[in-house]
This record gives structure tokens, sequence and C-alpha cells, in this order.
């Protein structure tokens, strides 16, 4: 592979007496998915808001393109936050406006795009999720899979180089979780962006990611191709699988 | 409670205002340094202006009815009641009108911004807001302290007025006070300084309620348990802090003649 497009080097991350990450190192390639798996609790969502400068390591380095940014300004982390857009768990849509506006935020910030040229990537984004025709409903007119959707919307309207999931088919019912994994899957291809994607949901992992990243034990236990991760004879990481999984 | 634990209390509180003050800071630097939605400030005066003129009137009238009934009564007892106008306009111009209007909407828009901003951060919306490099001062805080600042005074002067207007019927009916009297008294008691110097102190009520109750709600943590937290001390705070910053600024104003 070539040079990495994201470095993790030595991260320490504690939130008071709790340690998080006592040496965390990994590489994450252009346009790649790497899915990141662990337990409750084992930072897995921190590593993607210290990514995009929500929280701020205590120590060690985040690389992008071999520049380390873990202590940027926000003014530091804007053209950061220009490539690298984050579906939140929940989808963090604004209650207050519209699923459109919600979706044209990125754009209205950043670009100078017109509000016709806004409406045209705003529909084009809904459709891709399959969601249009909704633009004029209310976040809280939407299910938890539609929300979910509507954020994916609003994370790749101003197509951005890197997608972030935190934990993309929590709370989802499985014909949702398969529709959610599957459009991961689909904007990946259609895309070609790179894709970190938090989960516990192993059917998801192995459906969409290259490489599976776990975390344990306050670092990375193995991070390796989908393939070597399902047939690794690590205990600790078969353990995790068949308990998500079952053998069959 | 011991040592360490008031330590510990005094520290956070410490810090508290600390970042109270940082982010009051911040908002008056992004108000004058970025340009500010004016959809979103016309939202906000909507919100904590119109639909607050309801409870800052009816605070206003009956306190002022209420000072009216005790003075006419005490003072009709010396001969003296055509002075009932005098002191209920001046009270109320001078004190009553902007700590009762900062305190009846300071809790109900404190309370307010607080769950508002709170449930914003336990679902992550304001960390959406940054993670799409836009800045939550700007978006969220400047517009609420825009307006409250611009709805204060304007809330109290109205107060002001129809305070006056009730505790002259109030005196016309219990105690037979003639309107063109108090009205006179009233008019002749208050002159520019009094009105300027209550109106001016509204201006750090509204920016101090918007902030704190901004600050409370970003910082929020733990769920609908924690907006309620929040939600709760925020309409402590802010009053506490109204009663305190009033005679503080009362101190300094009468200083300047106002």
């Amino acid at each position: 592979m070539s040079t990495p497009l994201i470095q993790f080097v030595g991260v320490q991350k504690a939130f008071g007496p709790k340690v998080i990450y006592d040496d965390l190192s990994l590489d994450i390639f252009k346009g790649e998915t790497i899915v990141i798996l662990g337990g409750s609790g084992s930072g897995k969502s921190v590593l993607l808001k210290i990514l995009i400068g929500l929280l701020e390591p205590d120590a060690g380095e985040v690389r992008i393109d071999g520049k380390n940014v873990a202590h940027g300004s926000e003014d530091d982390f804007l053209p950061i936050r220009k490539r690298i857009s984050m579906l939140f768990q929940g989808g963090a849509l604004f209650d207050s406006i519209s699923v459109a506006e919600n979706v044209a935020y990125p754009l209205r910030e950043h670009s100078a795009l017109s509000d016709d040229a806004i409406d045209a990537r705003v529909r084009e984004a809904l459709a891709r999720v399959g969601l249009a025709g909704s633009e004029h409903l209310s976040p809280s007119d939407l299910s938890g899979g539609m929300k979910k959707r509507a954020a994916l919307a609003r994370a790749i309207v101003a197509e951005p180089e890197v997608l972030l999931y935190d934990e993309p088919t929590t709370g989802l019912d499985p014909a949702n979780t398969r529709r959610i994994s599957e459009l991961i899957l689909q904007i990946q291809r259609d895309l070609k962006v790179t894709s970190i994607v938090v989960t516990h949901d192993m059917p998801c992992a192995f459906l969409v990611g290259d490489r599976i990243a776990m975390l344990h034990d306050r670092r990375v236990r193995l991070a390796a191709p989908v393939d070597a991760f399902k047939h690794t004879q690590d205990p600790v990481i078969k353990d995790f699988i068949y308990a998500m999984e079952p053998q069959k | 409670m011991t040592d360490s634990s008031l330590a510990d209390r005094v520290h956070r509180g410490m810090e508290v205002a600390k970042g109270i003050a940082l982010l009051g800071e911040k908002a008056i630097v992004t108000a004058f340094t970025k340009p500010m939605s004016l959809k979103d400030l016309a939202q906000q005066i909507e919100l904590i202006g119109q639909k607050s003129v309801a409870i800052a009137v009816l605070t206003a009238i009956f306190s002022s009815m209420v000072m009216t009934v005790q003075f006419a009564s005490q003072l009709s007892r010396f001969g003296a009641k055509e002075y009932v106008g005098t002191i209920v306009s001046l009270s109320l111009v001078r004190e009553l009108g902007p700590v009762l209007t900062a305190l009846m909407v300071g809790g109900r828009v404190g309370a307010g911004i607080a769950a508002e901003l709170g449930s914003m951060a336990v679902t992550e919306q304001i960390d959406a807001i940054r993670s799409m490099g836009a800045d939550p001062v700007r978006k969220l805080v400047v517009p609420r302290v825009v307006a409250a600042v611009i709805i204060m005074p304007l809330l109290t002067g109205m107060s002001n007025v129809l305070g006056v207007l009730g505790a002259m019927m109030v005196a016309f009916v219990t105690t037979g006070v003639n309107m063109t009297l108090f009205i006179t008294s009233a008019t002749t008691a208050v002159d520019l300084s009094d009105l300027a110097g209550g109106l001016m102190k509204t201006l750090f009520f509204g920016f101090f309620i918007s902030v704190i109750a901004c600050y409370r709600g970003i910082h929020t943590h733990g769920g609908t348990e924690g907006v309620g937290r929040a939600t709760t001390e925020t309409v402590v705070l802010t009053s506490v802090v109204t009663l305190i910053s009033d005679f503080v600024l009362t101190s300094i104003l009468l200083q300047f003649g106002l």
C-alpha cells in the first residue's frame, strides 16, 4: 500500500481517571474502508472525534497527509473539516430546520454556490440515500433509519475525501441495518472516499470493510484485512467476533 | 462538608465562572467581527421577546398594584396618599421594573436556552456544527445574546409604563387618588436619569442571562437528566447573578448620577 493518508501515532487520551488510550497507533490508507471494532467504552467514537478535532489527545500525533494536526485550533481544523465529514451515531440532524436545510448546511457554510445549485446538490444527495422527495420534511417526521440516511446525505453533499461513520447501524431493525450497510458500500464505490466505520455490528463490518482494527486494552490489538481478521487465532478477537455473531 | 469537597466545589465554581466570562468575551468579539444571520436573530427576538411580553407585563402590573395598595394604606394614615404616585413610579422605574422583568424573563428565557442548547449538546448537534467547520458561538450564542440585549430594555420599558398605569387604577379605586394627580406626581418624580439608569441595567441583565444559559446549555452532558440539571442550574444561577449584579450596577450607576 501507499503512504498512509491518516496516521495515529502513540496517541494517549484519558477522561479524568479513566484512561481510554495509552499508546494507540493506526495507519489508514487513501481509498480504503477500515472498520473500528471494540467493546463499549474502548474509545471507538473518541478516535473519530480526535481525528476531526472535536476532542484533543493528551499526547501523541494525529497526522493527515503527514502533517501533525493533533493540537490544532478550531481555525486550524477548518480545512480538515472541509475534507472529512462525519455521520454521528444518532444522526445529529438539526431539529429546527427541514431535511433539505440540514443537508444544505455544509454547502451554505463553505461554498459559493447559488441557491439553485445548492438545491440541486441537496436533491442529488437525498436521492443517493433513497430519500428523494423528503426535502420539506422535518427531522422529527423521519424514522430512525431515515434519520441516518438524511444525516448520510448531509455528510456526502460536500463531496468529502474521508467519511467517518459512528455506529451507523445502532438502533436500527435488521432490514434498515442491511440497507445502511449496503448504502455505505455503494457510496464507497461511487464516491471513492476513504471511510472509517465504527461499529459493533459484525455483519456490517464484514460487508463494508477492507480492513478491520480492533481496539482492546487501550490500544489497537490488531489491524488486518477482513479475511485475516476473521481467521485470526487471537483469543480476545475470536471471543469478540463470536460473541457478536455466534458460529453456525 | 469536608475541606476537600468544599475546595472541589469552589474550584468547579471558579472554572464555571471563567468559562462563562470567556464565552461572554468570545460572543462580543464574534458579534462585532463575523456576520450573523439576521434570520436567526429575528427568530430569537421572537422567541425571547414576543413570547415574554405577557409574563413581563403581568409581573409589572401586579407588583405595582400590590405596592400601591400597601403604600396607599400606610400613607393615608399620615394624610400623604397623594405621594403614592411618586413612590410607586420611582420604585418601579429604578428597581422593580428592571429586576422583576429580569428575574421573570430570565427564568423563562434562560431555562429555554439552556434546555434547547442542552438537548443539542447531548444529541451531538453542537459537535455536528463544529464538524462541518461552523462556529457554534456564531451560530447559536451570538443571536441569543444580541436578541436578549435588545429585548430586555424594551420589555422593561413596556413593563414600566403598564405598571404605572396599573398602579394609577388601583390608587384611584382603593383610595380615591385622582388619576391626573397620580400621573403628574409620577412624571414629575421620575426624570430621564432614573429611566436611563433602570434601562441601562437591563442591557447587562440580558447579556448575563443569555451568556450563562448558553454556557450551561453548550456544556450539558449526561443525557436527558443532564438537560434537566442544566435547566434548573441556569434558572438559579441567572436569578442569583441578576440580584448580585443589580447591587453592583446600581452602586456604579449612582456614581454617574444615574
